[in-house]
């Protein structure tokens, strides 16, 4: 996202606060979202599709509200307001194709309106049918399936070139030059966990009674788009729901995150991309030390980058009277990996937690067959840190860095096993105590940053002869 | 606070801080600050690059800024003999790495005055065909104590429609046209390409990107130090032209003759002016010539053989007719070793230039 783009943000943002009556305050962030949803799409060198993706996310999250709309007290109906909105919203995204460039709407020339009218009847006969479905339990798993599959397929490297090679060829483009890397779909991995969330919390019960046009807020709301945090539905509702006008003090607050955040990315992070570890440079560094320091500067771009991103989400989310869920605290200065995955990306690592750690761990707990405690703890653990590192991408560097903070938390976990007994030697010696704090804490950074070599190169390969380099092999 | 005084201060804070940085221009002094030489290296060539991703190099037009970034600022040592070669891209060294260079080559030869002191040669070629442009940098170098300059020109740069149109000389507005004033050049000050800056291009916006180009200049310093490397170099490249277009025209100079008055020998003067007491050694550098078509008519793609001819006596003149130190290396170097243009040479080919360069240094060093 460019620094011109946040500054606009900031400006909708202030002026939603100031200025729009209550009862329209829910409307026009969907349609503010809406609109940041097709603007904020990157180009995509597949006709059309720049348009096209953000039209899946809009039908993606109608069809997942169509199928998990509440039923009782009696069923929710769809707000005409909402659907003119929704027409409304799609008609001015088409403008740009009749009247030239409309500003930044969309990334390229939008498709003709007959085909966008299609599309909507789509969405809507597809949506309608769901509603028919009346949210039983097989067809709210069908649903998670779904997103689940929608998820891998776009996440797998070979699959989502086969995607792009199927669109290209619909396009009339040559399916030849397909790459996966061309289907970049504007923070489909948040939306993605978001819908998730909202069907499991469905099925067990917790999702609150939301209406479309507030589903479409949670899902996309555009702060939080292209990077999170993955806030919870019950959570974001009530914020939503609040009666709310910007004050001074709220100005004040959101404008010194949004200042920090834009600090961080625009300065410190973007200053450390010009010699944080890549692919090319990596081959280049003439000795170990610099490339220790290539690599210190990725760890702290990475940090800076996406912490400065979720602070310009929670200062805008600030002044539009949200207060958004915090992704980092001080990651960095953790003494340990456990800590550290309790204050990195923090939402992504709730939200494993809550759905697949820790119903794994019931499920193992209560397996018939007994299995060790220590084994229950690493294959848990092991496998939670797998998908988060899939959840970024399906490739072996993904995989390795998930092994990778797997073993670390059962490392960390049967070390403080060991020494729980031996702790309140350290109470009685506050200094070793301190010395003990700081030495997990350079561990606990060093550990993390050497994984970091798996995320930051593009190939195993690479990647290996890197982390060897590193030890001046 | 109400949020309609919030948004007033913060808005005059920032019309402020925009006055105040148009009041003090303070580029310059900016330019001076360098991490150059303190956390890192200096460059070994002044910066300029067209792909900064790769080249972790930048073409900038704060000339502070550049000389600051350049090992040329290191104190000189009381056993360095200290020549400054000036040029153009062959001299920079265009498609060669920093120690393929010609200044690198010349202190690879470690040579050493007649004094005992060691000849250390510092590259303060920069990629523009220009007389007007190696005035400009010539006019700074006193500030670094130099015991010889070297100064390697070849015809392309003395035409005077060359003279003031890159936009680094653009950008420096105010040194060249003292320059202009001062050495009575047949240059016109208020030319029209000369970029004047108003008020608003000097406040903190209006210098976003000269400050961002600083900026980044201090950033790329880390990968150079960490990679030694200045320059993207593409593996392959179209070799300069063998086959000759039968253009007899040089620039808006047509045949038979070309006259003193058509060349800016005038820069050269003041060029040895600036210098004073310092020696100058002026070189025609060498230069690619073609056999194949037309090659009768041109020698290459840059010159017409009555052109070049015509320059090549002027130059000889006129270098005789001052005294000055000339060599003349304008066919030094075997046609093989040229490599995307009839004036960039190969590692040999600078290492075999380096070899006569450093014969004359020694010999005026003395």
């Amino acid at each position: 996202m460019t620094l011109g783009g946040l500054l606009l943000f900031g400006v909708v943002a202030i002026s939603l606060g100031l200025w729009f009556p209550q009862r329209w305050r829910v409307s026009a962030l969907a349609a503010v979202s809406t609109l940041a949803l097709f603007a904020l799409q990157p180009t995509v060198p597949i006709r059309h599709w720049d348009f096209w993706l953000p039209t899946l996310t809009l039908a993606l999250t109608v069809c997942v509200w169509a199928a998990i709309r509440p039923l009782r007290p009696e069923p929710l109906r769809i707000s005409p307001l909402a659907v003119s909105l929704f027409i409304f919203t799609f008609f001015i995204l088409t403008l740009p194709r009749y009247l030239g460039p409309l500003c930044c709407l969309t990334r390229s020339r939008p498709p003709d309106i007959w085909f966008v009218a299609l599309a909507l009847i789509a969405i809507a006969a597809l949506a309608y049918g769901l509603t028919r479905l009346n949210a039983s339990p097989r067809a709210l798993w069908v649903v998670l399936l779904l997103l689940l599959a929608l998820f891998i397929v776009w996440k797998v490297e070979p699959l989502a070139r086969g995607i792009s090679a199927g669109l290209r060829a619909l396009a009339g483009q040559d399916p030849s030059l397909a790459a996966a890397s061309e289907l970049r779909w504007l923070g489909f991995s948040y939306v993605a966990f978001r819908l998730l969330h909202t069907v499991r919390d469905r099925m067990t019960g917790k999702l609150p009674a939301l209406t479309l046009t507030e589903f479409i807020t949670y899902v996309i709301f555009f702060p939080t788009l292209t990077a999170g945090p993955i806030d919870r539905a019950d959570r974001f509702i009530k914020d939503l729901r609040q009666s709310y006008a910007l004050s001074a003090f709220t100005a004040r607050d959101g404008g010194q995150r949004l200042a920090l955040g834009l600090f961080k990315k625009f300065v410190l992070a973007d200053s450390l991309a010009f010699f944080a570890l890549n692919g090319v440079n990596a081959t280049q560094a003439t000795s170990p030390l610099w490339l220790w320091i290539l690599l210190y500067a990725y760890a702290f771009r990475l940090y800076f980058d996406f912490s400065g991103y979720t602070d310009i989400a929670l200062g805008l989310g600030q002044w539009l009277g949200f207060k958004l869920p915090e992704n980092f605290d001080r990651p960095y200065l953790k003494p340990n990996l456990t800590a550290f995955w309790n204050s990195w990306h923090i939402t992504l690592a709730q939200w494993f937690r809550a759905y697949f750690f820790n119903p794994f761990t019931r499920a193992l707990r209560n397996s018939p067959r007994e299995l060790p405690p220590a084994l229950i703890i690493f294959l848990t653990q092991f496998s939670t840190m797998l998908l988060i590192g899939l959840w970024h991408s399906v490739t072996w560097n993904f995989v390795i860095w998930g092994a990778w903070h797997g073993v670390g938390l059962f490392i960390h976990n049967r070390y403080l096993d060991f020494m729980r007994p031996r702790l309140p030697l350290f109470d009685s010696r506050p200094r070793l105590k301190q010395a003990a704090h700081i030495l997990g804490v350079l561990l606990t950074f060093h550990y993390v940053t050497l994984g970091w070599v798996w995320f930051a190169l593009p190939d195993v390969t690479l990647a290996a002869k890197t982390f060897i380099r590193l030890w001046g092999i | 606070m109400s949020l309609r005084n919030l948004l007033l201060k913060t808005a005059l804070l920032f019309m402020a801080l925009n006055l105040v940085f148009a009041a003090l221009d303070p580029l310059p002094f900016l330019g001076r600050l360098s991490l150059y030489n303190v956390l890192w290296p200096g460059r070994i060539r002044l910066p300029y690059g067209d792909n900064p991703d790769r080249a972790y190099n930048l073409s900038l037009f704060n000339l502070e800024a550049m000389f600051a970034s350049h090992a040329v600022t290191r104190p000189k040592t009381p056993d360095e003999y200290r020549v400054l070669l000036l040029g153009d891209s062959s001299t920079w060294g265009f498609r060669l790495h920093p120690a393929e260079t010609l200044a690198a080559q010349i202190n690879a030869q470690n040579y050493v005055a007649p004094d005992g002191r060691r000849i250390v040669a510092y590259n303060l070629g920069y990629p523009i065909m220009s007389l007007t442009k190696d005035l400009l940098i010539l006019s700074r170098l006193q500030a670094y104590r130099p015991d010889l300059i070297v100064w390697l020109v070849t015809l392309e740069s003395f035409p005077y429609d060359k003279q003031l149109f890159p936009p680094l000389l653009q950008h420096n507005s105010p040194s060249l046209q003292s320059l202009i004033t001062n050495y009575q050049l047949h240059l016109d000050p208020s030319d029209p390409q000369f970029i004047h800056e108003s008020f608003f291009d000097k406040t903190l916006i209006g210098q976003r990107r000269a400050l961002a180009d600083l900026l980044r200049l201090q950033l790329y310093g880390v990968m150079w130090a960490a990679t030694g490397i200045d320059q993207d170099i593409p593996t392959t490249f179209t070799p300069r032209a063998e086959d000759l277009s039968a253009d007899l025209a040089f620039h808006n100079l047509q045949p038979p003759r070309l006259t003193a008055n058509d060349l800016a020998f005038d820069i050269l003067d003041a060029g040895a002016q600036i210098a004073g007491d310092t020696p100058l050694l002026l070189i025609n550098e060498p230069m690619f010539v073609s056999t194949g078509k037309n090659s009768d008519i041109r020698y290459n793609a840059f010159y017409p053989r009555w052109a070049y001819d015509d320059y090549h006596a002027l130059f000889a003149d006129h270098a005789q007719a001052r005294g000055w130190h000339y060599l003349d290396l304008w066919r030094a170097l075997p046609d093989t070793e040229y490599t995307d243009s009839a004036v960039h040479y190969t590692p040999f080919g600078a290492q075999l230039l380096a070899k006569k360069v450093g014969e004359a240094i020694v010999k005026l060093a003395k």
